[in-house]
């Protein structure tokens, strides 16, 4: 009864406040703002891009512009605010749909800013069909937000895990303090849960070290990508996730013996005249594998932020702040979740690893 | 489609970083590290089955002593009993000896006795003897002291005789 009684209580407040709040907004601003649009928000947070967005709106907030790489007919190296401080230009298509984009200055003359990506100009603009701009692309090669994010990933790592080997140097094989303590459980985990489980007693040793940097790469990335202004949707990139997919694959084919492409090329039971079926059944097999966990780090990442970014906007949508008694809690919660996701995918993604390495290095035992 | 399509400069620092950052950490953390996990894990366990070791020993060894102690103790009572039987025979050795010699001394007591009684009688006699005639003589010197009494004893005598 008292649970109840609580959120009859909240809900009343909330009304009212959003009351208040949304005839405020009203007179202060009136109709000048142009319509909040969550799928652009929600979008421009988890997409990638070539400034650090801190605080305030786009045009005259606090901004870290980050240098552009490009390599067209030689490396060109500049700073982004170059395009986004460039010209505003509005386009139009065929089918008459408005499109905006900002062509670069100075040293970025001859370049276009379009959704974050950059166009070479043809003529002076952009041309649009279908919903692109029809201009070539220059191969950039630029330190994106989450590029400066995965150097940010890089050096965290390697600070704790310099200063856990420190303590293990200094001090020997003695029980950890301060921060080893913190991390050798981990260590142990992934040594024992996951390389140890599901590779082998022997032959985890020649593994452990990559499940180890994948384990601890995703995990921290997962980590700062959920800490506010410091963090980008790094592991939630479709392009890191390909790459984490990738070293999985390379390193499951190439420590692959005979009893596994034995397996692949004439599993063992299967009748002769179905090996035309099953052979390039299982040749997909290796790559739906790998597939399966760029798109799971992916999706999961991406979704958390979705599901926060979609729960703070239900207080832009209704223009009140009232509703931030409704979506802050909720965002909290998910934020928490969160924290548990980061680690679950982190675990998932080494644990798989290791599960597709062990079946790749199995002995044959029939 | 925009969130689906990897981007090629990404790719490219992610594989970079990544790799520089598994070439570092193999070499500065997880050698190091894991080597360090290791040799504690074996000084834990050698530790361990040292301990392990050291119970068993010092349960032999307390067997060991257990029957040391359990020999030393029956040891003890058996050189108790020898004592003791010893010791009582040696009391009823003396017991016996004792007995024997105080019988001969009895013995020899009781015939010296004997032989001093048989002489204080012989000398008591002739004492006795030489008494009784000195006795006789006073008797008969003052029975023949007068004649009358010479007379009377006379006829007393006669008269002894006539009636014997």
């Amino acid at each position: 009864m008292a649970l109840r009684s609580m959120i009859k209580a909240f809900l009343a407040v909330m009304f009212v406040s959003s009351a208040v709040f949304a005839s405020e907004h009203e007179s202060s601003h009136g109709h000048e703002e142009k319509a909040f649009n969550v799928n652009e928000m929600i979008m421009h947070h988890i997409s990638d891009a070539h400034e650090w967005h801190l605080w305030g709106d786009s045009h005259n907030g606090t901004t870290i512009y980050l240098p552009i790489i490009l390599i067209d007919g030689g490396l060109k190296m500049f700073s982004a605010s170059h395009l986004y401080h460039g010209k505003s230009v509005t386009a139009l298509d065929d089918d008459g749909k408005e499109y905006h984009y900002n062509v670069g200055e100075g040293v970025a003359e001859g370049y276009a800013l379009f959704h974050e990506t950059i166009y070479k100009l043809e003529h002076g603009e952009l041309h649009f069909e279908g919903g692109h701009p029809h201009n070539a692309a220059p191969l950039d090669f630029s330190i994106t937000r989450n590029v400066a994010s995965l150097f940010i990933t890089f050096f965290l790592m390697i600070l704790i895990m310099f200063s856990v080997a420190r303590f293990y140097k200094k001090n020997g094989a003695v029980a950890p303090k301060g921060i080893a303590k913190f991390i050798e459980p981990l260590i142990i985990f992934v040594r024992d849960d996951i390389a140890k489980a599901n590779i082998g007693e022997t032959k985890y040793k020649k593994y452990v070290h990559y499940l180890l940097t994948i384990f601890f790469f995703i995990w921290v990335s997962n980590l700062t990508g959920l800490i506010p202004l410091l963090g980008s949707n790094l592991t939630g990139n479709i392009s890191v996730t390909l790459f984490l997919a990738t070293a999985t694959l390379l390193v499951t084919v190439f420590s692959g013996n005979k009893n596994y492409w034995k397996h692949i090329f004439a599993t063992p039971g299967v009748p002769v005249a179905l090996l035309p079926i099953m052979i390039p059944i299982e040749v997909v097999g290796i790559l739906t594998k790998p597939f399966a966990l760029m798109v799971r780090l992916f999706a999961n990442i991406t979704a958390g932020h979705i599901i926060i970014l979609a729960l703070i906007s239900i207080i832009f949508i209704n223009q009140s702040a009232g509703w931030g008694f409704l979506s802050v809690p909720m965002a909290l919660f998910i934020s928490v979740l969160e924290l548990l996701v980061a680690f679950l995918q982190a675990y998932l993604f080494a644990m798989l690893s290791a599960l597709f390495i062990g079946a790749a290095v199995e002995e044959a035992h029939h | 489609m925009e969130l689906v399509t990897p981007d090629l400069g990404l790719l490219f620092w992610t594989g970079i970083v990544f790799c520089i950052l598994l070439f570092l950490l193999v070499k500065f953390a997880w050698k190091p590290i894991l080597s360090a996990v290791n040799a504690r894990e074996e000084k834990i366990s050698s530790a361990l089955e040292l301990a392990e070791k050291t119970k068993e020993e010092m349960k032999t060894l307390q067997a060991a002593n257990e029957n040391l102690l359990k020999e030393a103790r029956s040891e003890r009572d058996s050189m108790i009993k020898d004592a003791k039987e010893v010791a009582s025979k040696m009391v009823e050795d003396a017991k016996g000896t004792a007995k024997v010699e105080a019988s001969k001394l009895v013995a020899a007591a009781r015939e010296s006795i004997n032989a001093e009684k048989g002489a204080a009688i012989a000398e008591l006699k002739t004492h006795m003897a030489t008494f009784s005639i000195e006795i006789a003589e006073k008797v008969v010197r003052g029975e023949l002291s007068s004649a009358e009494k010479q007379k009377a004893l006379a006829d007393k005598l006669v008269d002894d005789i006539n009636l014997n």
